[in-house]
């Protein structure tokens, strides 16, 4: 029962990061149409920068949880400007393709700027500890992840569906075409909400950078899991991104604390399971194909 | 779902089949790319290095395989490495523990690649469209964890080394990568026909039809779902007779024959060389192995800066790739030529 719980939480804390970013390429497929290859990428360089200031500017945790991101946004800004928006107009595999290129580039980038073993980073003051609960132990910075991903999913799904932004944001990718007659300029709103997707993957890249290994290659074997998570979630839906995430991360850690070496395949049997039962994902709709 | 991919369709009732002239311009076309082909075949390992010539050999009908989803069913396969792997582990597998000549390993290694296409086909061909290339990579991924993990069989990180190419006991053939492409060089051809005489049947016309609606083609009661099935499982033989290709060539197989980059990198290629072509494929093919051999002679690292920015530029401006552009040239300076005729 302890070790459930001990699985529990590190299953949570991975959620975190899975759900955090999922819910970033949710939103970004649901404004542009895009499943952005190079979210795993972006996840990375959040988790590379924060090591970098850390290391040049001696920039702590605390601070890099928001200026990450903020840098993260503005790279998100560049990149569609530059690159994804030409292609938004064509088949949705153009710029699938674009970003898989992308995530290439990037990935060899860092490689050669910082080697292929890991960049050291500590764990915040004050999380560097365990929690008693009840009888059991957990480490207070899982929980703290665990926590903080879930607020922040709960905030984005209350400035989505409850605010001015939120409600345009939808209106612009439900119905492109009547936001626009309304008075909206819907391209303009485009290019931001790429931008807050890639600062969603570089806000989870901080919250891994103190108990992963911080390499070129970590978003690797992340956007594949990423995939899987959308896919059980089903694409369209913002809620299946975070409640597949949580998922995923508890059926991970559930495998590596009893199935053992097999532990990672069990998440594609999930996928293999949801496609066979249901096509279009948990919260997928039908037609959303 | 229709897919727009820019691929015009092979029109094969052409009007001018009925005009002798044309018909005997388009015979003489096809001869002429007929030798040009059957001289590049024949010629590719006097000009670049034996081994290199068989690398690009084998990429070139990976690239096919993928480019038979891609181009003639509208669906991205990113995890066709797992079919290119699956059969170089099984033909070094074979060709280690049985002592057969090299080309049984390979065919057994591409049958090995067909069973596995089956169960996840099965399951990929559910879904069209982005799905399916997501769906396809974590496929491939679940197999490169099995075979990560599953040691005792494929070596795990080490890898299946000192793979025999046995061929009967003539030595020029196992020791020399000239002699040793000209007769792998045969079971290449044979995929690449294979994947020609899929395209342009009646099986073919069906595929392309799924490509370009679906829907109507599952109305006029065709059943979608086993087609695409039947296309996945023929692809992934393709692939993965060049996957046991590439194994024996190298004598040893590792974990990167599974990894998504090499899934990624035959989709640069077909993209490369320009997909619903089939032919652009093999010349993607040689234009990345050349290049990457380029960059790892000279000592460049970064291999994936070059190919990444290539892939973006491919798609951003170059959309046909090198054989659909060479190909909307030829047809426009003809059609131009036409005209003035007329």
């Amino acid at each position: 029962m302890d070790a459930f719980l001990q699985y529990t939480v590190q299953g949570l804390a991975a959620g975190g990061f899975y759900a955090l970013a999922a819910l970033g390429l949710a939103v970004i497929f649901g404004a542009l149409g895009v499943v952005n290859f190079a979210h795993g990428s972006f996840y990375m360089l959040g988790a590379v920068a924060s090591a970098v200031l850390l290391d040049v500017l001696g920039i702590q945790f605390w601070a890099a949880l928001v200026i990450v991101p903020i840098l993260m946004f503005i790279f998100g800004i560049i990149i569609e400007l530059l690159l994804v928006q030409w292609l938004l107009k064509l088949d949705i595999l153009y710029n699938f393709l674009l970003t898989f290129g992308l995530s290439l580039v990037l990935v060899d980038l860092v490689k050669r700027q910082y080697g292929v073993s890991g960049l050291p980073y500590e764990l915040p003051a004050g999380l560097g500890g365990l929690l008693q609960i009840g009888s059991v132990e957990v480490p207070s910075y899982q929980l703290f992840v665990f926590l903080f991903a879930l607020a922040v999913c709960l905030v984005v799904w209350f400035v989505l569906s409850k605010t001015r932004v939120g409600m345009i944001v939808r209106a612009a990718t439900e119905e492109p075409e009547r936001a626009r007659a309304l008075g909206i300029n819907v391209s303009a709103w485009v290019t931001p909400v790429f931008g807050f997707g890639v600062a969603l993957a570089g806000l989870a890249g901080v919250l891994a950078a103190p108990f992963r290994a911080i390499t070129a290659t970590m978003g690797t074997n992340f956007i594949i899991i990423l995939f899987a998570i959308v896919v059980i979630g089903g694409l369209g839906s913002v809620l299946g991104a975070v409640v597949a995430g949580f998922l995923v991360g508890l059926v991970e850690a559930y495998g590596q604390g009893y199935a053992g070496t097999f532990s990672q395949v069990l998440i594609f049997v999930l996928m293999a399971v949801v496609i066979a039962v249901r096509p279009a994902g948990l919260f997928g709709r039908k037609e959303a194909v | 779902m229709s897919t727009d991919l820019e691929t015009p369709l092979p029109t094969k009732f052409d009007v001018s089949d009925f005009d002798p002239r044309a018909r005997r311009a388009r015979s003489i076309r096809r001869l002429l790319l007929g030798t040009i082909a059957l001289v590049a075949v024949l010629g590719l390992p006097w000009w670049v290095y034996p081994p290199i010539a068989v690398d690009i050999a084998a990429w070139a009908l990976f690239a096919i395989s993928v480019d038979l989803l891609l181009g003639f069913v509208g669906a991205l396969s990113f995890g066709h490495a797992a079919f290119w792997g699956v059969s170089a582990y099984s033909a070094g597998l074979i060709a280690q523990n049985f002592g057969l000549p090299f080309p049984v390993a390979i065919v057994g290694g591409a049958i090995a690649a067909m069973i596995i296409a089956v169960p996840i086909g099965y399951l990929a061909v559910r879904r069209s469209g982005i799905y399916f290339a997501m769906v396809t990579l974590a496929f491939a991924q679940m197999i490169w964890f099995v075979a990560n993990q599953w040691k005792d069989v494929t070596g795990g990180e080490n890898g299946l080394q000192g793979v025999p190419k046995s061929f009967f006991g003539i030595e020029l053939i196992e020791t020399e990568a000239f002699y040793f492409y000209y007769v792998v060089v045969i079971l290449i051809v044979a995929g690449a026909w294979l994947a020609w005489r899929i395209v342009n049947s009646p099986f073919g016309r069906v595929l392309v039809a799924i490509r370009d609606n679906s829907a109507r083609t599952r109305a006029l009661g065709y059943d979608v779902e086993k087609y695409k099935l039947i296309a996945f499982v023929l692809s992934a033989g393709i692939a993965g007779v060049a996957g046991g290709v590439f194994a024996i060539s190298h004598g040893f197989v590792s974990l990167q024959e599974l990894d998504w980059t090499t899934s990624g990198k035959v989709v640069l290629m077909t993209v490369l060389g320009g997909m619903g072509t089939l032919w652009g494929g093999p010349v993607g093919a040689a234009v990345i192995v050349l290049l990457e051999d380029r960059l790892a002679t000279s000592g460049f690292d970064g291999i994936g800066i070059i190919t990444g920015s290539i892939f973006i530029l491919c798609v951003l401006l170059f959309r046909r790739g090198i054989w659909g552009t060479a190909k909307n040239l030829i047809d426009r300076a003809r059609a131009g030529y036409a005209k003035r005729r007329s």
